[in-house]
């Protein structure tokens, strides 16, 4: 029964109930062979809290727990939500030359990065497509600090590894470890109020994209970096496994924190405008396609020094044969893979990423379209179960995003 | 209102592995529908039985009800789009009538009849959470009148979600 938007196999918590009863229409995403997924360290934890747990990408992950979907993402937005993010992989790049070696796969300025500061980069390949999309930032430990995608976990080490030997085998100093601390992200308007209440440093000093070790909770030695993928303030905590559930258990003690898992974490990123790799980027989109031409740095579109800076570039300023989209609709929900037509009922493009948006009330999505349709205000249409409903190609973020900068 | 106790008498013995309560019937329903002698047919009287889709189907004096498990449900989460056929809508077994979508997922509902719908609940359409909710315990529910037809009679069918049940057993044929 459950079809678009529902690619992970179900598993009913602590109950018990074994789902898969049911017949072909279930079985799709009631199969999961759960010895063979990857586990965080609060993984446990999950199962008491009561998490449904699911198959994504190899791990098993919580998907909600006792709050449904649609009061786990309206909590997270007017009050703060903490997720268990650990299935991605966190990385770190030491060696005089780290800032040469990520460069030498990202398209961004990192030698730009001021110290303790981080930003979204993209690893592209020869081709201009986007390998996968990870947050750098310049530690003042003398190390890069990378967070990337748990679906790209062994691309993006071999990747990594693979380019550092290279450099080493000519003489380069850089070397790379796999941080295996927990990584929570504690996201919305009340997170880092919440937060504060257990760190001795003064928060407001931290801005967007700005990171920094420090005890939390008296738990020692965490990296609190003021990012998230939900559009809300917040932050990401990578914590010593040691402590990990202690510090959870120590952040939920406060009633306006209450877990959250994929499920929200889906709809609160797409509201946010945010980009999910494997739907709305992959190896064939280029970075001026998917329309975050903000993450070429200044210098390296000079220099073209980054992987497919070739193809990319010259697509700044000329045209792209298709570029993502927002639409914005009313009626039945837009979902990934339905054809997104023109006015006159051509096929232009497809939708990558939709749902109905719990704080607007519509049905946001992303999606290709080609380029001469895709100007902010064409009224497109979406085919739904083989109905043609309207769709407004709209700016995003859908729903305004509330990062913390200082002005 | 004997329907109704009756409809809930049938659910029990056959789903002896329900756990709690049965279904109750909420009381108001239009009984518009009034039940024309019908002939013979085992299906003017058959206890709820389940698809290999989670949806039931309960067929009492010539009324069939339809609804989706507690398993479906809750898999799917809060609905909160819900598309119904149109009044006169001739639909075969099988063929998609509407859908219920949550945030996450969509799914499309299939007629287990074949037949005309002759009345839909329009409430649904702006309070598709009804869903979710115990239809019986306060009354709210999914309710669309579908006149099928086979071989030999005409059955209504009404949409109803249940807070119980989620038992899947193989459907007889209807």
């Amino acid at each position: 029964m459950l079809r678009a938007g529902c690619r992970v196999a179900v598993r009913v918590g602590p109950r018990g109930q074994e789902p898969g009863a049911g017949g072909r229409r279930w079985r799709r995403c009631c199969s999961s062979g759960p010895d063979s997924l990857k586990q965080t360290p609060l993984h446990a934890f999950h199962r008491q809290q009561g998490g449904r747990m699911v198959n994504f990408a190899g791990w098993s992950m919580p998907v909600q727990y006792a709050l449904s979907h649609l009061e786990s993402h309206l909590h997270t937005r007017q009050h703060c939500s903490l997720f268990d993010v650990s299935h991605m992989l966190q990385t770190k790049v030491f060696g005089r030359d780290r800032v040469k070696f990520m460069e030498s796969l990202v398209v961004g300025d990192i030698a730009e990065l001021k110290p303790d500061q981080g930003t979204l980069s993209l690893f592209t390949n020869e081709e201009g497509g986007i390998l996968d999309d990870l947050i750098v930032t310049n530690t003042s430990k003398q190390h890069l600090y990378v967070v990337s995608n748990a679906g790209c976990r062994e691309k993006d080490w071999a990747l990594m590894q693979g380019r550092a030997e290279e450099l080493r085998a000519t003489g380069g100093d850089v070397h790379l470890e796999v941080s295996e601390n927990v990584l929570l992200a504690l996201q919305g308007p009340s997170a880092v109020q919440v937060l504060q209440t257990g760190v001795s440093d003064d928060l407001a000093k931290l801005p967007f994209m700005s990171s920094a070790v420090m005890g939390v909770f008296g738990v020692p030695g965490c990296r609190v970096t003021r990012c998230g993928y939900t559009g809300e303030d917040g932050v990401e905590i990578s914590v010593p496994v040691g402590r990990a559930v202690e510090l959870v258990e120590l952040l939920l003690r406060d009633p306006q924190v209450q877990l959250a898992g994929l499920a929200a974490r889906d709809s609160l990123r797409l509201e946010a405008g945010l980009c999910l790799y494997g739907n709305d980027i992959d190896e064939t989109t280029t970075p001026v396609e998917a329309a975050l031409v903000w993450t070429l740095g200044k210098r390296r579109r000079e220099a073209m020094d980054f992987p497919g800076a070739q193809v990319i570039v010259p697509q700044i300023k000329g045209k792209v044969k298709r570029k993502r989209v927002g639409l914005i609709s009313t009626g039945p929900p837009i979902r990934p893979h339905m054809p997104i037509l023109s006015p006159e009922g051509r096929p232009i493009g497809e939708v990558t990423s939709g749902c109905p948006s719990p704080c607007l009330k519509k049905n946001v999505a992303m999606g290709y379209v080609a380029g001469e349709q895709s100007r902010v205000g064409t009224v497109l249409a979406v085919e739904v179960r083989k109905k043609s409903c309207p769709a407004l190609v709209t700016r995003m973020p859908f729903v305004p995003t509330r990062y913390y900068t200082l002005k | 209102m004997a329907a109704l106790r009756a409809l809930r008498s049938l659910g029990v013995s056959l789903a002896p592995r329900c756990p709690g309560p049965l279904i109750s019937l909420r009381t108001g329903w239009p009984q518009a529908a009034s039940a024309r002698s019908l002939g013979t047919s085992a299906l003017l009287s058959s206890a709820r039985k389940f698809t290999d889709k989670h949806e039931w189907i309960s067929v009492e004096n010539g009324i069939g009800t339809v609804g989706i498990s507690n398993f479906a449900q809750e898999a799917l989460g809060d609905i909160v789009y819900c598309s119904l056929p149109e009044i006169g809508t001739k639909l075969n077994k099988q063929d998609e009538f509407g859908a219920l979508e949550s945030v996450k997922a969509a799914s499309e509902l299939y007629s287990p009849l074949t037949g005309e719908v002759t009345e839909i609940n329009a409430t649904l359409a702006d309070n598709p959470g009804l869903v979710n909710k115990s239809c019986y315990e306060d009354g709210k529910e999914l309710l669309f009148h579908f006149q099928g037809v086979n071989s030999n009679s005409m059955i209504k069918i009404q949409m109803v979600f249940l807070s119980q049940a989620d038992l899947l057993l193989s459907i007889s044929p209807v």
